[in-house]
């Protein structure tokens, strides 16, 4: 069974919002209709996003490290959103796990809001309907787009790459071998949803150079050489011409 | 979580209803057995027809919830699952019920017109109002685990919001239906104004018992979702710096109160004291004094009470969500 879900690479995203501003591009042109924007410019705005980017400050001043967090519907595995739904209206979608939301019959109750532990529903105040990521169900098996790209449109976006997009449940697939590889993790495990998608811990990169490595120990002469090709270079080089 | 006044509405609405219903099926089947007079079949009738509206306005103010309410029959497909649904399907159901229970009573039929003769004057409406019953708890139970079904609302995720969505609703319900008998009944028997006034008491009593442990349960609470699980970093401070947005979302309109905080810090003792004291000192009044004004005002401090505490109920319920909406940059 397929679960396509995002891996989120903490450690890697710089909180530009690229992809929240190319969620809301994508998904207010498609055939559902806009996502509501009020006040886009004024003093309180205020609108539908299934993406965010938010940002949080961990430990105290000066051994501060900031967090950029973006946060959708998880896609949860075990969807605490979808039996309270009355209607029909949000359901799990067997073929690839993706949950969606029926907008056609949809009553705009609200409940599964209140049922979704990561506040990632939201109405929208116009259609008065709920809405949430899609995974970009409309472009993902979209052949008329260039197989490189169909992919959620925040996952293109990202110029860090710190979005992954796959099959959870394909051991093979890039996203499984980052959270194995990479410890990644689950937001809020303790009420048994099982979210697909996956979050990838901050990472402390360090280095560690000794000595020997910067000067050969095996140099008889003690003298370092350019190892350069051997015999007179004529032409210009790569380097030559490059200046910083 | 936000109050919708669409939703306090609702809820306790029908739940005066649902409690009038099982005021006049005790009366009835007291009546049966000979411990009361039985009443005239106006006072059901009479009855009947203010529960049955009492339930048709709860299901007015819930479509003022809806974003669709012209989808609204779409709701009683996911019975199977959804509490919400099971609602949706009880609530017209006990209407049905209702609305025979009352006809029944206003025709004076009785299961002669099947050809039974049992011998009791109130043999189908005593069967029919069982099925009512059986609804009306059937549907208290949908009601509040529609809350209680939500284990990440910690404050509600317990079988105490059953036992007071039960016993709230009942409780003015037999207020209610004490007030009544005394108005319509021309000479009200002293035995069904006393056993109404008698279960009206012992009902609100329960039920402050049960809002007391509630709040008393919630006072105790741990929330099981911190900022650290919420955002997988176990560090023992982080702060939010922004929320991803300026001007506020559904997730910061939908489940804070936005009350000033005087509001929330007096409601509680607000609907502490109009729900159960008072309406018990004023029943007790009535009671003695046979006096309409005195017990229909009972009812009506009670319900304002009742306001109150559906209010407090919400507002007081906290949203794992909310640690993602803590400060807008
Ligand atoms: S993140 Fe929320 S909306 Fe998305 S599947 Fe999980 S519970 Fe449902
Ligand atoms: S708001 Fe729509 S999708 Fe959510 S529970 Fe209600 S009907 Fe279902």
């Amino acid at each position: 069974m397929t679960q396509l879900a995002l891996v989120i690479d903490l450690n890697v995203c710089v909180g530009c919002h690229a992809c929240v501003t190319s969620c809301k591009e994508w998904n207010t042109s498609g055939i559902a209709g806009y996502l509501s924007d009020d006040n886009p410019y004024g003093a309180e705005p205020t609108g539908t996003f299934f993406n965010r980017v938010q940002t949080f400050e961990v430990g105290q001043y000066p051994d501060t490290q900031t967090v950029h967090f973006p946060k959708s519907c998880l896609h949860c595995e075990e969807p605490p959103c979808v039996p309270v739904c009355p209607t029909g209206a949000s359901y799990k979608r067997p073929e690839d796990g993706i949950v969606l939301v029926d907008y056609d019959k949809c009553i705009g109750c609200k409940y599964c809001s209140w049922a979704c532990p990561y506040g990632a529903r939201e109405l929208d105040e116009h259609q008065k309907v709920m809405k949430k990521c899609t995974l970009c169900v409309d472009r993902i098996y979209d052949e008329s787009i260039p197989k490189t790209e169909r992919k959620p449109a925040c996952v293109n976006a990202c110029p860090t790459s710190a979005r992954l997009f796959g099959d959870v449940h394909d051991s093979e697939s890039e996203v499984s071998r980052a959270i194995r590889e990479q410890g990644g993790y689950a937001l809020m495990p303790e009420w048994g949803t099982k979210p697909a998608n996956h979050y990838l811990p901050r990472r402390r990169i360090e280095v560690t150079i000794h000595d020997d490595e910067l000067v050969r120990v095996d140099n008889p002469l003690k003298k370092e050489i350019d190892v350069g090709p051997s015999g007179p270079v004529r032409e210009q080089t790569l380097d030559d011409i490059t200046s910083w | 979580m936000h109050p919708a006044f669409s939703v306090i509405f609702l809820t306790t609405l029908i739940g005066a209803g649902q409690g009038l219903l099982l005021a006049l099926y005790t009366a009835e089947s007291y009546a049966a057995v000979g411990v009361v007079a039985s009443s005239p079949r106006s006072f059901y009738v009479a009855g009947g027809i203010i529960s049955l509206v009492l339930l048709i306005a709860g299901l007015g103010a819930s479509f003022l919830h809806l974003g669709h309410p012209e989808r609204a029959w779409r709701s009683a497909s996911m019975w199977r699952t959804s509490w919400l649904s099971r609602e949706v399907i009880l609530l017209p159901l006990l209407m049905v019920l209702l609305a025979l229970y009352t006809m029944f009573h206003y025709l004076g039929w009785d299961l002669g017109i099947i050809g039974i003769d049992s011998g009791f004057d109130s043999d189908l409406t005593l069967i029919v109002g069982a099925f009512a019953v059986l609804a009306t708890f059937a549907l208290f139970v949908s009601t509040a685990m529609i809350y209680a079904c939500i284990k990440f609302i910690q404050e509600w995720a317990s079988v105490l919001t059953v036992i007071n969505y039960t016993l709230l609703g009942s409780a003015s319900g037999f207020t209610l239906a004490t007030a009544l008998t005394v108005f319509i009944v021309p000479e009200p028997s002293q035995g069904l104004v006393k056993l109404f006034g008698f279960w009206a008491v012992v009902i609100t009593v329960a039920a402050l018992l049960g809002r007391v442990m509630s709040l008393y349960r919630n006072a105790r609470l741990k929330p099981r979702s911190t900022v650290q699980s919420a955002i997988g970093i176990r560090h023992g401070s982080i702060i939010q710096r922004a929320q991803g947005v300026m001007g506020g979302s559904f997730n910061t309109r939908e489940f804070f109160h936005n009350a000033p905080d005087w509001v929330f810090r007096w409601i509680r003792p607000l609907f502490l004291v109009l729900t159960f004291p008072l309406p018990i000192i004023l029943i007790i009044t009535g009671v003695t004094s046979g006096s309409f004004a005195v017990l229909i005002i009972a009812f009506v401090v009670q319900y304002l009470g009742l306001i109150a505490e559906r209010w407090y109920f919400f507002a007081q319920a906290k949203h794992p969500q909310n640690i993602y909406y803590q400060y807008i940059s």
